[in-house]
This record gives C-alpha cells, structure tokens and sequence, in this order.
C-alpha cells in the first residue's frame, strides 16, 4: 500500500515501509532537519544511540552508520543539491531485532538502477559512485521510493 | 624537515618519503574531505613524489573519503610518484575491499613494511 500524503511537506515521502521490514509506520520516529551535513549529524546522532542502546555490536554499527552517511550526504547533496532552504526527513525505529531508516529529500529523485557498478575494472578508477553500493553493502536491505527521493534501509541485528 | 602545521594532517619527512598522518579520527566531513585533499595535493605539487598515508588514526570513513583518495594516487601517479597506505583498522580494510579499491592501492600493514617498499 501507497501512502498518499495531502500535506505539501510529505510530497514523496513514504511514510509506509516497504513489506518485511517488521516495523508499523506508527511505531517510527520522525525527525526533519534542514538540509546541511551538519544538520543531519543529530538524526544521526540519535540513531546510533538507539542502536547502542538495543545491543548491536560495533561491528554492525559501523556499518549502519557509514550507510547512514552515505545516504544522508546523497539526500543533502544530490537530491536537495546543496539547497539550504530545505529539508531532510529522518524516519527510524530500532529494536533489538532491527533498525529501520527512512532517508527523504525533496528532490526529483533519481533511478538507482543507472548508477554504473563501481567495482568494474572500467570504474574503479572514478572517484564517485559508491555511495549506494556501500548502503546496499552494510544494510540488509535497502530500497527506494518509486519516486527515488525516499531510501528506506533495514539493517537485522545478527 | 621537522613536523610542519597543518589543519588535517600531520606530515613528516623520512630520507625522501613524506609520511603523512590524519589529524581527525573522521575523515568524513564533506568540507574536511576537500581540504585534506587540497593539503595532499600541495604536498605532491611541492615535489613529494612518495607519499606514504597512515590510517592509525582513523576509524572511519565514506564514500567521498574514498573519491579524495582516488583523484590523489592519480595525481600522484601523473608525476611519477608512489602512494602507499598503511594501518588500516580491520573495517575500514574491509570498505576497501568491498569497494575493490584494495586492488587500487597499495596498502600495508605497518608503516614500517610500507617505508621498506618503497
């Protein structure tokens, strides 16, 4: 099912997560930052306590948050390209089982499927593009939006 | 030549290899990325044609961090240089491979088996 917000704030932000996931959107925190680096440094900050808090070893917390990262500087970026006038929207929950995270920009949004793979011979040169390999990488699973604004990332705690 | 100031790194010369170490334990903020890129490209453009990066000190990283170190071994390479890294804590390493870019660089454990290399 689609959530179709009426609230010109949430235009393409999903407030729904994707089937398996294991969380309800009613059980998610919900955080909006402006949009600099330094800005999303306090969802950031709040989640990694969270995961912490619920027992995930440092092993998989720096992976979550290095795909945290990637995905915040990507919305930041990318997706709001830079623009300080707006927004970032940070949805998360986390219990000793899993941590689920919802990234959104008001961008255009972007088709994940046409980044190049960095790790080809031919690429492994560039100096971009591995965000996202790096999120699909240390996450469980990673998906976006049809709208390719909203990433939401589950990471299992095992 | 004895240690000289700097924001991000802290550089020192053994026989002709700069041996360069990162101030911050993230290399990580967009805006400190592109400094230390800059600083590290005033090193090679000064002459510092072996160029020797420890990572002791650093316990995580990004994407982007990985893109600096990319154009650097680049550049480096243009002027005929060498770039090594060393100490690499055991889950930055593992970025590096996942990313392949262990097969890029040319990185060792120690800073004394990478000096002995060169």
């Amino acid at each position: 099912m689609r959530s179709r917000p009426s609230d010109s704030a949430d235009i393409g932000v999903s407030h729904h997560p994707p089937s398996g996931f294991g969380v309800r959107p009613q059980e998610l925190t919900r955080l909006v930052a402006p949009n600099t680096l330094r800005a999303a440094k306090e969802p950031e900050e709040r989640i990694l306590t969270a995961l912490r808090n619920n027992g995930f070893r440092d092993e998989i917390i720096f992976g979550v948050k290095l795909a945290l990262e990637e995905a915040l500087t990507n919305a930041v970026k990318h997706g709001n390209r830079g623009d300080a006038s707006k927004h970032i929207t940070v949805s998360y929950a986390v219990t000793p089982e899993r941590a689920v995270i919802m990234v959104a920009d008001e961008g255009p949004g972007f088709a994940p499927d046409c980044v190049p793979d960095p790790t080809l011979d031919e690429n492994l040169e560039r100096p971009c593009g591995r965000g996202l390999m790096l999120m699909r990488a240390y996450m469980t699973r990673v998906e976006y939006s049809e709208t390719g604004n909203c990433v939401w990332m589950l990471r299992e705690n095992r | 030549m004895g240690e000289r100031p700097s924001s991000h790194l802290r550089v020192r010369e053994q026989d002709d290899i700069a041996i360069v170490e990162f101030a911050d334990r993230k290399i990580l903020e967009e805006l400190s990325i592109q400094e230390i890129g800059e600083e590290l490209d005033q090193l090679v453009e000064a002459g510092s044609a072996k160029l020797l990066l420890n990572f002791r000190n650093v316990d995580h990283l990004s994407s982007a961090a990985l893109g600096m170190l990319i154009t650097l071994n680049k550049k480096v390479k243009e002027k005929h240089g060498v770039l090594k890294l060393s100490d690499i804590n055991r889950q930055i390493f593992e970025v590096f491979k996942i990313t392949r870019l262990d097969r890029v660089f040319d990185i060792h454990e120690s800073a004394d088996h990478a000096l002995a290399s060169f």
